[in-house]
């Protein structure tokens, strides 16, 4: 096997992060080639270097043998490599058809409409997948937007293709059927490079798999060299992966009732539709669905930044639908966004400044009109030491901390006011396992002190691990609850795709 | 009476046009222009001193668009290659097109030109109604008809139309398709510049050939509100721009007819319609069915982190 791929010592930084250090690997023709990595370790960057998105510092890229400098993503498309990016690159108001067009080269300016429906007509029945050309991409599923962007790279005809974390937004099935296309495609001779950090799938499907750590590539392993746990290791660097226990106490006392809840958006669309759920005192509910699948609109829903349309949100016998009530009983809207430099924390203010915003009004920390520097100061150092935030010097702004800090500040301030329940969207997303261990604890410490958690994840693991019970959203609906004891991934794969479990509706 | 009423709306309505054309495709390219009425004055004045200096309309109308052009191009290289502030540039376009032109206008007030006359076409120009309004006019209205249907044709029928309507829509899709999202940028903002110029051109070469210190009289701003009405399509803003050119034309009637409302009140009436028809689309908007392209007022960084 010829190397269709080589790249040696790439370098890049950003202003004040060296994103990536020194990453050398090669890719073989007709080879599924993992990059594995935990978040921050660089693996998108190196990929938007090889599709031409970023400049690095300096290293040498090869393709087939002839060194190439890619100044554009036109050039690395000439050289036929495509890349599926995990935040999918299409035109939402735009149709399938013209999203497919835009990817196409050597269409000439005034063009057949027909003929290039006809010829991407042709591939979608080839691969048998259920896509109509005049839809407007943002009426599609996720799984139907990452269809579009694979057939974009094939009617291009790219020998190597990259997929950016894909299975990130399908559910366990749409997954397998992914896996069963690119194995197609490898028997054709097309080289793929696969980024994920799902152990389960990059066994699977992998040849040959390259741990990149720090910005560094750490090894590269061949099919039958690697397991489970070797590939853990090999990318946290501890030879343990920390095992949770889970706490079993939980009451039957029902702390939110959400009744019959719709939400629509800005779209006029659902994105909760009828949609019930019962939280008890003490626990922790996981809610498992693909990403998109009215998850947010609940949690917004929750902590009062989307009004409902219809429905009701019970605390006991009160109704906290659309009253301030829910603002005292949800202590200050306790939620963890999904989004924690935008909506998390205001990112140019000092981490004492985050920490208080929740509670800036209250006589702690002002005399009279006037902020209390000092009162403000003191609980800042308890925070951090208690939360153990790694802040910089007194006053740094928070958007320098690195995301697992940010997450911290965050927890900190959201638990500081106890509330009964806390709302967490996402909560370990881009960050290093060390930093989601600790997320996982204060999470499950909060049970002692009687609040209940809603946590809203996409990694299954992480929600089996952490629940008491799980919930399975789809299409803003709730498909039914599994024990996370009891259940197997398949079974609540199913669920997230709408399929209710024993008939039971 | 009818048939007077429609000849001087679309008279009154094609300045507006061109602007309306012209900053659709700014906007349609993710570009926010709001230098449109500094170029629209920029495109008289160049219309008029080409025109009564060579003595021939085209040479007007190409020196109008090419004027336009390069002040374009300003705004283009402040928010395309710089990615600077595109209200602020936009902003500081008008300002300058309103002195610029004051400045060079100096010498040619009170001077006259012959201006594009009627062109009647035969058997069209005979139908009750609409004949008069629409076949029997000058040249400059007969292109912009003919733009219309360019401009949409281009949108949605060529490549170069997809790659404008995605650069401004998600210009990240369309950079990694291969597209370079500041040449389709650049281009649209200059190209859409120069129409606008033809705009202002039609002002002092057609409805009064002559210059007068700022001529456009807030022309420019209609059109920046009526790209919002229009939902960014050519065809509607060819409704919208005769909507206002009919409440002007109609303006001029009653006060022809000698009404007793105060002559400042019926003048304001095309700039209160701007208002509400800001307000109505605006609402519009936001229940759901949005047309505004997505990458609007966003510069691009390729290298930017999110």
């Amino acid at each position: 096997m010829s190397d269709i791929l080589k790249i040696k010592n790439i370098r890049k930084t950003f202003p004040g992060v060296v994103a990536l250090d020194d990453v050398s690997f090669s890719v073989a023709r007709g080879e599924i080639h993992t990059l594995l990595g935990e978040n921050g370790a660089g693996k998108s960057t190196l990929m938007n270097v090889l599709t031409g998105l970023y400049h690095p510092d300096r290293g040498e890229i090869s393709i087939d043998g002839n060194p190439v400098h890619f100044t554009s993503p036109r050039d690395s498309l000439s050289c036929g490599i495509g890349m599926v990016h995990q935040h999918f690159m299409l035109v939402p108001a735009h149709s399938v058809f013209e999203n497919i067009l835009l990817a196409l080269d050597n269409v000439p300016n005034f063009f057949s409409r027909k003929i290039y429906k006809e010829k991407i007509q042709k591939l979608i029945d080839e691969f048998d997948v259920d896509l109509d050309l005049e839809t407007p991409v943002w009426k599609l599923s996720i799984g139907a937007q990452q269809w579009i962007e694979l057939i974009k790279l094939l009617m291009r005809d790219c020998q190597l293709l990259i997929l950016d974390e894909p299975t990130a937004v399908l559910t366990p099935q749409e997954a397998e059927r992914l896996f069963s296309v690119l194995r197609r495609l490898k028997e054709q001779g097309k080289s793929i490079i696969f980024i994920s950090h799902k152990m389960r799938e990059v066994i699977e499907i992998s040849d040959r798999v390259t741990i990149l750590k720090k910005g560094c590539s750490l090894e590269t392993l061949n099919r039958g060299d690697f397991d489970e746990s070797k590939l853990a290791s090999l990318m946290i660097g501890k030879d343990k992966i920390p095992q949770w226990q889970k706490n079993l106490q939980m009451s039957d006392e029902i702390v939110l009732d959400i009744q019959n809840l719709s939400v629509r958006n800005d779209r006029g669309l659902a994105d909760l539709d009828d949609f019930n759920l019962l939280l008890k005192k003490g626990e922790i509910l996981g809610i498992a669905g693909v990403a998109g699948n009215g998850q947010k609109a609940l949690a917004e829903v929750l902590t009062g930044l989307k009004n409902t349309s219809q429905g009701r949100i019970m605390a006991g016998e009160k109704d906290i639908t659309n009253s301030n009530a829910r603002y005292s009983y949800i202590a200050g809207i306790a939620h963890i966004p999904e989004d924690r430099k935008t909506i998390g924390i205001a990112p140019d203010m000092s981490v004492d400044e985050n920490l208080i915003m929740k509670s800036f009004k209250s006589g702690l920390f002002r005399n009279w009109i006037f902020q209390d520097k000092k009162a403000i100061r003191r609980n800042a150092a308890e925070k951090i030491e208690q939360f153990a935030i790694k802040s910089g010097p007194d006053g740094t702004p928070v958007r320098y901390l690195s995301g697992g800090n940010i997450q911290k500040v965050i927890i900190a301030r959201e638990l500081s006011e106890h509330p009964a329940v806390l709302v967490a969207l996402y909560p370990t997303r881009g960050l290093d396992i060390g930093s989601a261990e600790y997320v996982h604890k204060v999470i499950a410490d909060g049970v002692d002190r009687g609040m209940s958690t809603i946590l809203i994840a996409e990694d299954l693991d992480e929600l089996l691990k952490l629940s008491d019970r799980i919930a399975v959203m789809f299409r803003g609906k709730l498909i039914g609850y599994v024990d996370p004891r009891k259940t197997t991934r398949e079974e609540i794969g199913l669920m997230m795709g709408g399929e209710t479990p024993g008939g039971a509706e | 009476m009818v048939e007077i009423l429609l000849d001087a709306t679309v008279r009154a309505g094609t300045p507006i046009l061109f602007a309306t054309l012209g900053a659709i495709i700014n906007e349609r390219a993710g570009i926010i222009n709001l230098g449109i009425e500094g170029l629209m004055l920029i495109g008289a004045l160049a219309g008029f001193a080409g025109t009564y200096l060579s003595g021939s309309l085209l040479v007007g109308v190409l020196l109008a668009f090419g004027a336009s052009f390069l002040a374009g191009s300003i705004h283009a290289l402040i928010t395309v290659q710089l990615r600077g502030n595109q209200i602020v540039s936009g902003l500081a376009l008008t300002m300058f097109g309103v002195g610029i032109t004051a400045l060079f206008g100096k010498g040619m007030v009170g001077l006259t030109i012959v201006g594009f006359k009627r062109i009647a076409i035969p058997g069209l120009s005979e139908l009750p109604i609409i004949g008069r309004a629409f076949f029997n006019q000058n040249l400059l209205i007969y292109f912009s008809f003919l733009l219309v249907f360019l401009i949409w044709f281009f949108f949605y029928r060529t490549r170069w139309g997809l790659g404008v309507r995605s650069v401004g829509e998600n210009p990240a899709a369309a950079d990694t398709c291969g597209f370079s999202v500041s040449t389709y940028r650049f281009l649209a903002v200059t190209i859409g510049s120069g129409l606008v110029g033809i705009g202002g051109a039609y002002l002092s070469l057609a409805s009064t050939p002559m210059w007068i210190e700022n001529m456009s009289a807030g022309r420019g701003w209609i059109a920046v509100a009526l790209v919002i009405f229009a939902g960014w399509s050519s065809p509607r803003a060819m409704l919208g721009a005769y909507l206002f050119g009919g409440i002007t034309a109609m303006q001029l009637r009653f006060q022809a007819m000698g009404t007793t409302i105060s002559a400042h009140v019926l003048q304001m009436l095309p700039y209160f319609f701007t208002i509400l028809v800001l307000v109505i689309s605006t609402q519009r908007m936001q229940k759901g069915a949005s047309q505004q392209p997505e990458g609007l007022g966003l510069p691009y960084d390729r290298e930017d982190r999110k």
